[in-house]
């Protein structure tokens, strides 16, 4: 079926299977067909791929995340809807009044969305989107700029995706649920694109779960977000992560964050998915800009969670806050690293950044790397790092009273998780999270 | 209720009771007195199982069955209470929260169904009065911040909330200004019933002018040397312990 002969100096042996396929099958003959411009875009971000094949643990952003036993593996690159409607009960969230959103592999579904007019809010499959404005203006305009493999290849071929565009001073009422449902009965890789632009002074909560179908083969979804906020508008964007043990995930989220606008990104992880790669960059591309990123990982089995974050300040008078919690089981690994970038003009810069880690599991692993670069002078940066287990007297103390040794390990957990989940502004979310935290134990 | 025999315990090896006989019964008020480091605390953490300290001899009954075999947690259920000489802070675990898991976990063991909130908040607003505790630190995280006379209190006022059979309390006065301890001597008190029984381990007779003891012990080298009314804690307030230690060392 493929030319497995065929070889690039660039990508080791044991990745050509999809890396082979995935350049054979490249014909430019994208949905885009027709608009020059992205046509253009698309061919360049392909041949930056090329030239960077995928990443090996040789590179220092993919040292403790080995991709090549993903991408060895053959997969179909057909996402045409499964056939039977697949169920969404793992994504519900108790008490939560939502639009509903579905993909399955990416692939918008109005059969299971609910499909309603909202004033002001544009959500559409991304392929809708191409002829608008801000889709020229945004597509690609910021995550093409960093050197993530997985953004160009996506950029490249991505195949759907979303659009979302909250109108100038619209303020939902209610949040948008993003379900993406991993379905499928040969093994996939998906490839989505998503474009959120949220106008100046609109204000929206956009909560995205992701499921795998139960019994789905093996898949592997490349996924690219990108979030602009226009001056003054804020976006409480939440990531479930509760999808199955076949699933494996690539997301790359950027933001570009416009004057006075607030982004605050809540990443959580629980067991299921076999490998998830966050990369979550923020840039705070004007002044009095404020981002929170708040993330728990709570792993087991044989998982691998790792999250990567970018905050970086461009201009002055802006406020980061960062805080990730991970508690790895069994033979599972956590991964954290935070970069943050003050720049030479970011002066009065506050950013802070935490990132505490529980080691439950003797045979689990926890890789941690804060990186502070710090160009201006007078700014005020904070950052700190802990790894400990469970503490035996407060277990001890707990079970001293009646509670048993699980039940004091989950109030023990949440206690560990509670500078986060504290955090979260949704109540019904928070909840279900904290609900999630006691199930994943 | 509760029967110890040639007690010995170790704790990295190292013997600290060797040898510690002890009859409480319902209804009974028993002070265990004795200088520092003779195993005082290390009688309450054996009695609540601190995996820490190991039996090497001897057996502890409660209600004629054997309270070494049971966990930590189905001590606690079967009414033991150990009030810590040294609580500890737990961060982000509510005092309420706490108590309630607590709580229902014991009734569950008891077969019976878990406290309507209504109820639960009734019996907490009730020994909250009893023993004086700031609704204040109730609502907060388990003893974090709480200052050393109110860790003390919070273990009395979860001592009211659990109604232990067998309640164990460490020092429980060190620490206290005489107010608390007025007032957690008063909790205590109206606390005392005939189902169930008191070990007050104290260094002073400060205590046992308030909760008055039926019998006092003296601790000594992991063994109870001399055992007495509360008579025996005014004559150790005069003398010290030299003259129990000559007698015994003998
Ligand atoms: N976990 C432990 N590890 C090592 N040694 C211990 C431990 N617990 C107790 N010991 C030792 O055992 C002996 C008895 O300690 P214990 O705490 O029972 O004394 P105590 O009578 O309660 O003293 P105090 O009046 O000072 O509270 C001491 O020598 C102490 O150092
Ligand atoms: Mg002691």
């Amino acid at each position: 079926m493929l030319d497995e002969a065929a070889t690039d100096t660039m990508i080791t042996q044991i990745s050509d299977s999809l890396y082979t396929h995935l350049i054979k099958t490249y014909d430019g003959n994208l949905p885009s067909a027709g608009l020059h411009s992205l046509d253009e875009i698309r061919t360049q971000a392909f041949e930056r791929f090329k030239s960077m094949g995928f990443p090996t643990v040789k590179q220092e952003d993919w040292k403790y995340t080995n991709v090549q036993p993903l991408i060895g593996q053959r997969y179909s690159l057909d996402t045409e809807m499964p056939s039977g409607t697949p169920a969404l009960d793992k994504a519900l969230i108790p008490k939560l009044d939502a639009h509903r959103i579905v993909l399955v592999n990416g692939r918008y579904s109005s059969e299971l969305s609910t499909d309603e007019e909202i004033p002001g809010l544009q959500i559409m499959p991304i392929e809708q989107a191409f002829d608008r404005l801000c889709f020229a203006k945004y597509f690609a305009a910021y995550a093409d700029k960093t050197d993530n493999p997985f953004v160009a290849l996506n950029t490249a071929s991505f195949t759907s995706g979303l659009f979302i565009e909250v109108g100038k001073s619209r303020q939902l009422q209610k949040p948008i649920h993003i379900i993406h449902v991993a379905a499928t009965d040969k093994p996939l890789f998906t490839q989505t694109r998503n474009l959120y632009v949220m106008g100046a002074f609109a204000e929206a909560e956009i909560i995205e779960s992701f499921i795998t179908e139960d019994g789905a083969e093996h898949n592997l979804n490349n996924q690219v977000s990108e979030i602009v906020l226009r001056e003054n508008a804020k976006l409480q964007h939440y990531y479930l992560q509760v999808a199955g043990p076949q699933s494996n995930y690539l997301n790359h989220t950027e933001v570009h964050q416009e004057k006075h606008s607030l982004y605050n990104n809540y990443n959580c992880s629980f067991p299921g998915a076999a490998f998830v790669r966050n990369n979550i960059n923020v840039q705070m591309g004007d002044s009095e800009v404020e981002s929170h990123l708040y993330g728990i990982a709570l792993t087991a089995g044989n998982q691998l969670v790792d999250n990567h974050t970018i905050v970086d300040h461009i201009k002055p008078h802006c406020e980061s806050y960062e805080w990730y919690k991970n508690i790895t089981q069994d033979t599972s690994t956590a991964v954290f690293n935070g970069k943050i970038f003050v720049r030479l003009d970011a002066q009065k810069t506050n950013a802070f950044q935490q990132n505490n880690n529980m080691l439950i599991g003797e045979k689990s692993a926890i890789y941690t790397k804060p990186q502070l670069e710090i160009f201006a002078d007078d700014v005020k940066c904070s950052h700190g790092c802990t790894i400990g287990q469970f503490d035996n007297e407060a277990l001890f103390y707990l079970r001293a009273r009646g509670i048993s040794e699980a039940q004091a390990r989950v109030l023990l957990v949440h206690a560990f998780a509670f500078d986060v989940t504290s955090r979260f502004l949704n109540a019904a979310v928070r909840e279900y999270v904290e609900h999630l935290v006691e199930e994943g134990l | 209720m509760l029967s110890i025999k040639n007690l010995h315990a170790s704790v990295e090896d190292k013997a600290i009771l060797k040898g510690l006989d002890l009859e409480v019964k319902a209804g009974e008020v028993h002070a265990i007195m004795g200088p520092n480091g003779s195993g005082k605390s290390t009688l309450g953490n054996v009695l609540a199982g601190r995996e820490a300290y190991e039996v090497t001899e001897g057996e502890v009954l409660l209600d004629g069955s054997d309270l070494l075999a049971l966990s930590p947690e189905d001590r606690a259920r079967e009414g033991v209470f150990l009030a810590f000489q040294y609580p500890i802070e737990i961060p982000g675990v509510s005092n309420i929260n706490f108590l309630k898991t607590a709580l229902s976990e014991i009734r569950a063991y008891k077969g019976l169904p878990p406290m309507e909130a209504r109820d639960f908040l009734k019996k907490v607003k009730e020994k909250q009065q009893l023993v004086e505790f700031d609704a204040k630190l109730a609502n907060r995280s388990l003893n974090e911040g709480f200052s050393g006379g109110e860790k003390k209190r919070n273990e009395i006022f979860q001592l009211a909330m659990l109604e232990p059979k067998l309640a164990i309390l460490d020092e429980t006065d060190s620490g206290l200004d005489i107010d608390a301890l007025r007032i957690v001597a008063r909790g205590v008190n109206q606390l005392r019933a005939d189902n169930n029984a008191f070990i007050l381990i104290t260094h002073y007779q400060r205590l046992l002018e308030y909760i008055v003891p039926d019998f006092v012990h003296v601790l000594y080298n992991g063994r109870i040397v001399r055992s007495g009314t509360k008579e025996l804690a005014l004559e150790l307030e005069e003398k010290g312990y030299d003259w129990i230690k000559e007698t015994v060392d003998a």
